[in-house]
């Protein structure tokens, strides 16, 4: 799979130890990983394994301590300052003081994009988001599903090839979640972007992802890596066929190996 | 006894009226004139007496009775008020001679004012412009029966003017001295205050962006800001004096000296209020230092600046008042309150400082609206 298309993410060896009070924390330890144009990559694992930490490297958010990773041919650095992906993070992080179009529009000033440029990105990603009508809303007027699909749409407005996602749908009920992950899917296969994609729900994973990776704690680690092979039109109803359930078997099996304690 | 709604505060002024009745003379001519029925005396509350009780207890029984609200607060209104009038202008030229019933047949009218305030409080229209109404109604309704148990107790118990004037007198002060108060207005605040306020909060400001972008400043500037914002003002004004001069410059210099470390200090807690997230959001951009300060960092500062802002406007005023005691030109709200002091004209000192209160009231209220319009999105201002 990763041989026919180029690598937008290739780490290898990667460690990243963090200096506490407490003494030395390997968040993560030898890392080998390499994932392609157009994937849709699960990481899912137990609090403290080490998978938010993976995508904070890969965002060059944290620096790794040892191993190489590199982004789209270049250091996570480079690629940074190159603009070269979208962060979702676990809390829409809008800014108050900014309506929800103004709130899109953000990284485009940043970049210094036209001002009819603007207006036609924000349109066309509050659209794809099913925001069209509250562009002049402030965050805090909105639910937190529209709160959080409005932080989707920054992150496409930005209209980077990788697009990062930190439990995006973690603080939300289960329906709005079922929701957002099927327009998710949809949006994954209109763009062919790459996305990589941190939840601890196994239905979750299992349903978006071409590619698994179960990670496990103390030391962070990849302890396994599924290939799914589900078909790419997904219906939410796919969740009760038997081949999904085999796959959520073996991420669960993957994910209680991993366990070096007692639950 | 369906009709009947009573109220402590109307029995209780019906109680007091009654008592004041049975006690017998309001003032001492009246107590003299009693002890002597063959002599003739003119005497406070001459043919007034009668009605003020009358209007009294009229008042509060009617408000006892099964009325809408808005009609029992309009008749304690104006029983209240009509009451306080008739006893303040009844003392005219008898100033120092009340006795209790004077005393009690105030507190009876005040306890009528307060009930018509606390069923006013209880009202909850729908209407947006008469809820606007009485969020002014009732604080002027209070506000105005502070002043006149001031002026009632003053002019009835004979207070020495040294000690209190009442505020009629203050208010008379205002009035034929607008061009003396014009005068120390516009040196005190539209100079000295207006001018240090704008300089002291820049340079709080601008030294707390530098101290955010310049690390060794951070270490090295902080200390020093906290140890210029403990100098005392008494020991800054006089140098400030002879540093600039006489006029208002150096009233400025002290005005900037004490705004200045609340500005710095708050920026600078502002700057850090960002949260992690939102500052990793920017680093995701690639955004700059001065991107990320006016897109993320100064908006998210801006209720501590704000506070800065208002607690400035009334440390400015202070500031510039006191500094005016350590030598200025024959003009000045502090020169004023000086001088007057030392010739006895307490009446003058109180109506600069009601100016001064005034004036120190507006400023605030104009910084605090401003607030209200910049920081709209703060769950302070926006209500949850």
């Amino acid at each position: 799979m990763t041989g026919q298309s180029p690598a937008v993410v290739s780490a290898s060896k990667l460690g990243l130890t963090f200096q506490t009070n407490d003494g030395p924390v390997q968040a993560l330890t030898d890392v080998d990983l390499t994932i392609g144009k157009g994937e849709f990559v699960s990481f899912i694992g137990p609090s403290g394994c080490g998978k938010t930490t993976l995508l904070r490297v890969i965002a060059d958010l944290e620096k790794p301590t040892s191993g190489s990773i590199s982004v789209n041919g270049m250091t996570p650095e480079q690629a940074r300052e190159k603009r070269a992906y979208g962060y979702v993070f676990q809390a829409a992080a809008l800014f108050p003081w900014r309506s929800i179009e103004r709130n899109v529009a953000l990284p485009l000033e940043i970049i210094g994009l036209s001002k009819a440029e603007q207006v036609e990105r924000i349109k066309r990603t509050l659209d794809l988001v099913n925001l069209s009508g509250f562009e002049k809303k402030y965050p805090w007027q909105l639910s937190g599903g529209m709160q959080q699909r409005a932080s989707i749409a920054r992150a496409l407005a930005f209209d980077a090839d990788l697009l990062l996602m930190d439990e995006p749908f973690g603080a939300l009920d289960e329906i709005v979640r079922d929701h957002l992950n099927k327009q998710l899917l949809e949006l994954w296969e209109r763009t062919n972007k790459t996305i990589c994609f941190v939840t601890h729900s196994i239905p979750e994973a299992v349903y978006l992802s071409t590619r698994i990776v179960v990670m496990s704690p103390r030391p962070g680690r990849v302890s396994d890596v599924i290939e799914s092979t589900l078909p790419k039109e997904r219906p939410l109803h796919i969740r009760e066929t038997p081949e999904f359930l085999a796959i959520a078997a073996r991420v669960r099996d993957g994910l209680h190996a991993g366990h070096s304690y007692e639950d | 006894m369906n009709w009947l709604k009573p109220s402590w505060q109307a029995v209780l002024a019906i109680l007091l009226c009654l008592i004041a009745i049975a006690l017998g003379a309001m003032t001492k001519p009246e107590a003299t004139a009693l002890a002597d029925p063959t002599g003739s005396f003119t005497y406070p509350y001459l043919g007034t007496k009668a009605l003020t009780f009358g209007l009294a207890m009229l008042a509060a029984l009617v408000s006892m009775v099964r009325i809408p609200p808005i009609t029992e607060a309009v008749v304690l209104f104006v029983g209240a008020h009509l009451v306080a009038w008739l006893l303040i202008t009844g003392i005219n030229g008898f100033e120092g001679t009340a006795l209790a019933p004077y005393f009690l047949l105030l507190a009876a009218g005040w306890l009528l004012g307060w009930r018509c305030v606390a069923v006013l409080s209880s009202l909850r229209p729908l209407a947006k412009w008469a809820r606007t109404g009485l969020r002014l109604i009732i604080p002027a309704i209070f506000g105005a029966w502070i002043l006149i148990i001031w002026e009632a107790v003053t002019r009835g118990a004979g207070i020495p003017f040294i000690l209190l004037p009442p505020p009629s007198a203050i208010g008379a002060r205002i009035a034929n001295s607008l061009p003396v108060l014009g005068a120390d207005v516009r040196q005190t605040i539209f100079k000295a205050v207006i001018f240090g306020y704008v300089v002291g909060n820049a340079a709080g400001f601008v030294a707390a962006i530098l101290a955010d972008r310049v690390p060794f400043l951070r270490r090295g500037l902080l200390p020093i800001g906290n140890m210029v914002s403990a100098l005392p003002i008494i020991g800054v004004a006089p140098i400030m004096v002879m540093w600039f001069g006489f006029d208002w410059q150096s009233k400025a210099a002290v005005v900037i000296i004490m705004t200045f470390f609340p500005m710095l200090v708050n920026t600078v807690a502002g700057l850090a209020a960002s949260g992690h997230m939102e500052r990793d959001l920017m680093r995701t951009y690639a955004s700059g230092y001065w991107q990320t300060l006016f897109k993320l960092r100064l908006p998210a500062a801006a209720p501590f600046i704000f506070n800065a802002l208002k607690i400035n406007s009334t440390l400015a005023l202070i500031g510039a008042i006191v500094a005016e005691f350590f030598g200025t030109p024959v003009v000045g709200m502090g020169f004023r309150i000086s001088t007057e002091v030392g010739r006895m004209n307490i009446d003058m000192v109180w109506a600069e400082i009601a100016v001064a209160a005034l004036a120190g009231s507006v400023f605030y209220g104009v910084v605090a609206l401003f607030e209200r319009a910049v920081t709209f999105w703060h769950p302070s201002v926006r209500g949850g």
